[in-house]
């Protein structure tokens, strides 16, 4: 079973033995493959019934909820790394949202489709329509995709929510590779993008999570 | 030590196919929150299955307000089918084929577990009113002394619905290296002010009937009463688009009203026939204290007030479950718990069902949950290396 070539490329972000969550974790192919590959102790969100329940069938712990609502209630630094993949342009909130990854874990992951690609950017040009592109197929009345966003888009918004972004990737059909968060090349020509990122400065957080017998 | 008889019931069995399961007589005492011991008490329960050699398949299932030890099998007194049959036996998602089911009936029930209705030794006549008052801990103290007399060490799972799942959540809590899994299922870590004041409603309703006489009733139970708790309990294991949905406004046996006040309404004549028949196989005396024991329950208090430190110790791996339209143990309630796991890093699932059956689709056929709970038992089975 090989893995889609953006979760791969979060997947080898991942430290060995890291407790991890995945927020939006779909069927929990990327937290299984975590799980088996690197040991993590891993943890999910997820939004569909349906996907949960496979989620559990596969000895994974997930939690039926939704990022906006649920990131909240979560403790400061209970994870090693947290994950948000192809997700925060669905979000209500993705200030907050992005806020809330960035207490809760170590490091946060983030991945989403760019919207600066230059095949986004022609089509509504030529068309005068809105864009629907391979990665992003829908109708604009009925789209998930309510807060779609360019990758210098995102970086304007990661530095004011206090990230300090370690590593970005770009994604294309080719894979991955580094870029420069803000420049201009990579907004026109990736598909989309990961980021890896840590919280700045020295906020004063809760005692982290600690539990006897557990890693 | 430990004696083990058939149980005894308060009413003849009309079923005499059906099995009735065993009693296991204590001689040492239990200890009480109330600051009493009980002694001697005797647990009834029902097995199912096989213990494997390892003694790591057992599995506790643990009954509600009103239900009792035969979760699997037709009900000895009624002929009924057990109470969770769509969920428990062979190859169903609590697969008797794979695993040893064991449930009880709580201390303070009527089906054979030391209860009001119970002889006290000091007297020679039933508790009555003397018997203490339990709690949702007393219970799950008293099954662990019987998983110890059966030789078990660890549960694999420990489930249950309703007041099932606080005894769930008090297993993890009191148990913590004893359970491997834990499901909780529509249920809640304390009982809110609603839930508490629906049981009083039921309460009155007994202790206002004259047959009641003090607790002292003997053989002639204050059925009124008894039924009309009953029916107003009945309603709010309901949804109001589920009874909407099987009643309406049809009349029943009639072709208009009958300006009186007969059951000219359909879900009328469902309610008196809920209670009636419930009179038939419960004890009012019964009624009073296990609702008295759910209404104490609130798990946090053990805790100065903080859920999470209940669940500090525990190394269970949890899954709890929701249903929509469940209005007396609502989705919030059961995502209180989650997130209380969640604060201490606890390994948990959490599924929300969509269903309009009320707090009742606990007991009924949700595919959603059944398939929730067999892929999850099944993961732990296989964890825990059960064949």
């Amino acid at each position: 079973m090989s893995l889609r070539p953006d979760l791969a490329a979060i997947a080898d972000m991942i430290a060995p033995n890291s407790r991890v969550l995945d927020v939006g974790c779909g069927d929990g192919t990327l937290l299984e493959h975590l799980k088996r590959t690197r040991n993590v102790d891993g943890r999910g969100i997820e939004l569909s019934q349906q996907n949960v329940n496979q989620c559990v069938a596969r000895g994974l712990s997930v939690l039926q909820g939704d990022a906006d609502a649920d990131l909240a209630d979560y403790p400061s630094q209970a994870f090693d790394v947290v994950i948000l993949s192809q997700t925060i342009q669905a979000t209500r909130a993705p200030a907050k949202v992005l806020e809330n990854l960035l207490r809760i874990g170590q490091r946060t992951i983030v991945s989403f489709p760019n919207f600066g690609h230059w095949r986004v950017r022609l089509s509504l040009l030529f068309n005068g329509r809105m864009p629907r592109t391979r990665a992003l197929d829908y109708a604009w009345y009925d789209t998930p995709n309510i807060h779609l966003c360019t990758i210098r888009d995102f970086t304007q918004m990661a530095n004011q929510s206090g990230a300090k972004i370690e590593k970005a990737l770009a994604l294309g059909a080719n894979g991955t590779k580094p870029i420069h968060a803000d420049a201009f090349g990579p907004n026109l020509m990736a598909e989309g993008a990961i980021f890896l990122m840590n919280r700045r400065g020295d906020a004063a957080w809760g005692p982290a999570i600690s539990r006897a017998g557990s890693s | 030590m430990a004696q083990t008889a058939n149980p005894t019931f308060l009413r003849p069995v009309s079923e005499p196919e059906a099995e009735t399961g065993k009693a296991v007589t204590f001689s040492a005492p239990l200890t009480l929150d109330c600051g009493r011991t009980l002694a001697p008490f005797t647990i009834a329960y029902m097995t199912y299955g096989t213990l494997n050699a390892a003694r790591s398949n057992a599995i506790l299932i643990c009954h509600a307000l009103t239900g009792d030890q035969f979760v699997a099998s037709r009900h000895p007194l009624t002929g009924k089918p057990g109470w969770w049959d769509i969920m428990v036996g062979p190859g169903k998602p609590i697969d008797t084929n794979r695993f040893f089911v064991i449930c009880t009936n709580v201390i303070g029930g009527c089906m054979g577990s030391t209860g009001p209705a119970s002889t006290d030794p000091k007297t020679g006549k039933p508790y009555g009113l003397d018997f203490p008052v339990v709690t949702i801990r007393d219970m799950v103290r008293a099954q662990a002394m019987l998983i110890d007399a059966l030789g078990i060490e660890k549960l694999l799972c420990v489930t249950g619905g309703s007041m099932g799942g606080m005894q769930v959540l008090q297993w993890a809590a009191s148990y913590p290296d004893r359970v491997a899994t834990a499901v909780p299922i529509a249920t809640a870590a304390r009982h809110s002010a609603q839930n508490i004041a629906f049981h009083e409603v039921g309460r009155q309703a007994i202790m206002a009937d004259p047959e009641w006489n003090g607790g002292n009733y003997g053989n002639a139970q204050p059925g009124k009463g008894l039924a009309v708790a009953r029916m107003a309990a009945h309603i709010t294991y309901l949804s109001e688009a589920a009874l909407q949905r099987k009643f309406g406004r049809e009349l029943q046996d009639r072709d208009q009203i009958s300006f009186g006040f007969g059951a000219d309404f359909q879900v009328e004549s469902y309610l008196h026939h809920q209670g009636m028949t419930f009179v038939d196989r419960f004890d009012a005396n019964s009624y009073l204290y296990i609702t008295r024991a759910m209404d104490y329950f609130d798990l946090a208090s053990d805790y100065n007030g903080v859920l999470a430190d209940a669940f500090r110790a525990t190394k269970a791996k949890f899954c709890l479950i929701s249903f929509t339209s469940d209005w007396l143990f609502p989705t919030p309630e059961n995502k209180r718990i989650a997130h209380a796991l969640n604060a201490t890093a606890a390994n948990v699932s959490f599924v929300e069902i969509e269903s309009d059956k009320g707090h009742d689709a606990f007991l009924l056929d949700e595919p959603e949950m059944l398939q929730t709970v067999r892929g999850f038992l099944n993961a732990a089975a296989n964890t825990n290396g059960i064949a």
